[in-house]
């Protein structure tokens, strides 16, 4: 199927010349000398190397940090496109919010008959010490980073919502300087829309959601496990950006009733308590008890309102993979508007009817756990041997639940550069939203993966995928 | 600040303060060789005694070779005072305490890194170590410059001066203790060329000896020295000034905190111990026994420091 098919590209429409958004890159890109731009191209990568934008690769050796590969053709959209793509993703965000906070209250959408009672409950990602918990502001999702993926001129799916703690950013922003750097006078023709004061925004979102125990300006911090973490760069870099302190566990105790940091002058509490941990590490006393990356007792000092914690623990069931095909009610159900963004089709192979159609189909299917993330542990159907088929089937077979199940989409190409010059590859996209308790707030842009392999629709990093900076123009 | 990062920021250029130091000492132990010819096991005998690697050197090798010599002080990561493990802990440190360095202090912290780590790749051969050791001090002093160009004067800023002259002050009593019985008066050796030379490496390990000929006429006589590297205020890696720019930064932090603690009396009656001394009195005392005790109450006061202000729980 995905030889045969004709991908939407990004740049180019059916007749070969350019679409409307990349009208002036193309002109100016015609003019340029490839030879100049494979030059530029290096360049990049010692700009990234010297600023050490890199990430660590678990299992690898420690010394080893690696680059994410950019490419320098950006992802452009319009500005058009783009307020499309950002009412649906706030109608999301604000649906997602509203579930949160209906499932670990009152429950009204399983007693409504939406969703199956047994999907949440016995879900792992579901944490009933969430149970009557309310976040301060009642922000459950302070960032979120929507997956988005695209087929055709007005056909974008929603892949995934990150509604636990997605990363990335940094790159989104990274890049843009990057391409500000090495191609200023595209920058002068084209007008582009700017990301830099995301992490300004970052900062007011969160400070908007500081609890009730904050006095005066409120403080916040990042919480990273430390520097062998593969996103430690992403974690530094916004701590510095947002003039916020970078934490780790063991800077951090319970002092009065408050998360306070150790610092030169003695301990200071904090309000707002960013953390790049995931909720089982985060408390040794209530999750998992051989923890060293958490604080002991911060889960109490959370559930009295004394720091709030971003995103707020628990919000994995909202981007749970078993979750997701419930995504249209769940929008429905909280704002009484259809969904503006599409969900990808899913069969959930819970269900024995759809574990039947799935097996029967396997070599056309995308099959994801419901648990995974980074492209691991999924079977891109189309791209399988016939060996790797017969094992995922056996896999599917024993854990049936453990799966879902999608088509497999003709995601859109934008050209890279490559040694022969401009070739497609195929990207999807990841706008990063804020939500405050008054506001959700886009940045106009997000980042763009690349999968460069050529053919190849698995765009993680993990997997050998690149990034792009990504263009909303001012229009 | 956290205490974790003003520690990150006080070990970050220690170590770099470190890498600086052993290149230089590498560089005089390097021209002794080769100005003595012959045999000079000797001298890297007391090289590895100076970057106070003993026993870690003699727990991997039995003689005191110049290549090898060159080899453990540069390269080897199982020496954790060694230029190349230098660099790696100080720029781990700057990771750790990014947030608190301005984006030109960290990309000079990296490529240093990276360049460093890069010319050292393989053992250096005889004709390039000089140029090695040019780059190493270079890549210091670009990250000391971006340091002084870029970074706010807050307690940051205090706690990387404070790193920076308590190890340029513990790394010159040690030169100087290594070599101190050259320095003792002893008829029997006045004048001699090998004394010349032997005067030349201490000027040499603490870059000083343009400045001695240039403040004496270049008239070289050991007591002479010891009073310029231990003395004199003026000369950017003797004690004396080390220690002044302790007390001062330390003041500093005393000012902007509004506490003054232990540490600061602590280099406050150093400081003045030091400035009340003439060299005469300290040759009367014993030069070696002075710098024992001299290196003695430097580690106490980072110890010190490292209480007062929390780096570690």
């Amino acid at each position: 199927m995905a030889g045969t098919t004709r991908f939407f590209d990004e740049m180019l429409g059916g007749d070969a010349t350019a679409r409307e958004p990349y009208r002036d890159y193309d002109g100016w890109f015609r003019a340029e000398d490839i030879a100049r731009l494979r030059r530029k191209s290096d360049e990049a990568e010692t700009f990234f190397r010297r600023t050490g934008i890199t990430f660590n690769v678990y299992g690898a050796d420690e010394a080893d940090e690696r680059l994410i590969p950019f490419d320098i053709v950006p992802r452009i959209l319009s500005g058009r496109e783009w307020s499309r793509l950002a009412r649906g993703i706030e109608q999301r965000v604000r649906a997602i919010n509203a579930f949160l906070h209906d499932i670990y209250h009152r429950q009204e959408i399983l007693r409504a008959g939406r969703i199956p009672k047994n999907l949440i409950v016995h879900n792992d990602a579901f944490l009933p010490q969430m149970i009557g918990v309310t976040p301060p502001g009642g922000v459950y999702t302070h960032i979120v980073g929507t997956d988005l993926v695209r087929t055709g001129e007005d056909e974008f799916y929603v892949l995934e919502d990150n509604a636990r703690t997605p990363s990335g950013v940094s790159y989104m922003l990274e890049n843009r300087e990057t391409m500000l750097q090495m191609f200023p006078e595209l920058f002068t023709r084209i007008r582009v829309r700017p990301v830099s004061d995301y992490p300004t925004r970052l900062r007011r979102s969160l400070a908007a959601s500081a609890p009730s125990a904050c006095e005066g300006k409120p403080v916040v911090a990042v919480l990273t496990p430390g520097i062998h973490n593969s996103a430690y760069f992403e974690h530094s870099f916004l701590a510095d950006q947002m003039g916020a302190e970078l934490v780790e566990g063991h800077d951090l105790r319970v002092v009065d009733g408050r998360i306070a940091m150790r610092t030169t002058k003695g301990y200071q509490p904090i309000d707002v308590l960013y953390r790049r941990v995931d909720d089982e590490f985060l408390d040794p006393l209530i999750f998992r008890p051989d923890s060293m990356l958490g604080v002991p007792g911060i889960f109490d000092v959370y559930r009295a309102g004394g720091i709030t914690i971003a995103n707020a623990p628990g919000t994995g069931i909202a981007d749970d993979k078993a979750i997701y095909s419930y995504m249209p009610d769940i929008v429905e159900f909280y704002t009484g508007e259809k969904a503006i963004l599409q969900n990808v089709p899913t069969w959930r192979c819970s269900d024995p009817d759809a574990l039947f159609f799935v097996l029967d189909h396997l070599a056309e299917l995308v099959v994801k756990e419901v648990h995974g993330s980074g492209g691991y542990g999924m079977l891109v159907g189309p791209a399988a041997s016939k060996k790797e088929l017969a094992a995922f089937r056996a896999k599917l077979a024993a854990r049936p639940a453990n799966y879902i199940a999608q088509p497999t989409l003709a995601l859109s190409t934008c050209p890279i550069l490559t040694k022969a010059g401009l070739a497609p590859r195929h990207v999807d996209l990841r706008p990063y939203v804020l939500v405050a308790p008054d506001r959700i707030d886009l940045v106009p842009g997000g980042l763009t993966r690349v999968a460069l392999k050529k053919g190849s629709l698995v765009v993680n990093s993990s997997q050998g995928g690149g990034t792009k900076d990504t263009w909303v123009l001012e229009d | 600040m956290l205490g974790k990062t003003a520690g990150g920021l006080f070990w970050m250029f220690r170590y770099l303060e470190r890498s600086e130091n052993t290149a230089r000492l590498v560089d005089a132990g390097f021209r002794m060789a080769l100005v003595r010819g012959g045999d000079s096991s000797e001298e890297w005998a007391s090289v590895i005694d100076t970057a106070g690697a003993r026993s870690a050197y003699l727990s991997a090798y039995d003689s005191f070779d110049g290549a090898r010599v060159v080899d453990f002080l540069l390269r080897d990561t199982g020496n954790p005072s060694s230029v190349l493990s230098s660099v790696e802990t100080a720029r781990s440190n700057a990771r750790l305490v990014r947030t608190a360095l301005t984006r030109e202090v960290w990309e000079a912290t990296n490529e240093a890194w990276m360049s460093i780590r890069d010319s050292l790749k393989r053992p250096v051969r005889v004709q390039d170590v000089h140029d090695v050791l040019a780059l190493i001090r270079q890549q210091s002093a670009l990250v000391r410059g971006a340091l002084h160009g870029s970074m706010l004067r807050n307690d940051g800023y205090d706690f990387a001066r404070i790193g920076t002259f308590l190890e340029r002050a513990d790394n010159t009593a040690r030169i100087l203790d290594v070599k101190y019985y050259v320095l003792l008066p002893s008829l029997a050796q006045i004048g001699s060329s090998l004394d010349n030379m032997q005067w030349e490496t201490v000027l040499r390990s603490v870059a000083g000896q343009r400045a001695y000929r240039w403040l004496t006429g270049g008239e070289i006589a050991p007591m002479g020295i010891a009073e310029f590297v231990i003395l004199d205020s003026r000369m950017p890696r003797s004690l004396a000034f080390s220690v002044g720019k302790l007390a001062e930064n330390l003041g500093y932090l005393e000012q902007d905190y509004g506490i003054r603690h232990r540490s600061q009396e602590m280099a406050d009656s150093l400081h003045a111990q030091l400035k009340g001394r003439t060299i005469d009195t300290i040759f009367e005392g014993g030069l070696h026994e002075f710098l024992t005790d001299f290196l003695r109450d430097i580690c106490s006061l980072g110890i010190q420091i490292e209480l007062d202000y929390r780096f570690f729980g």
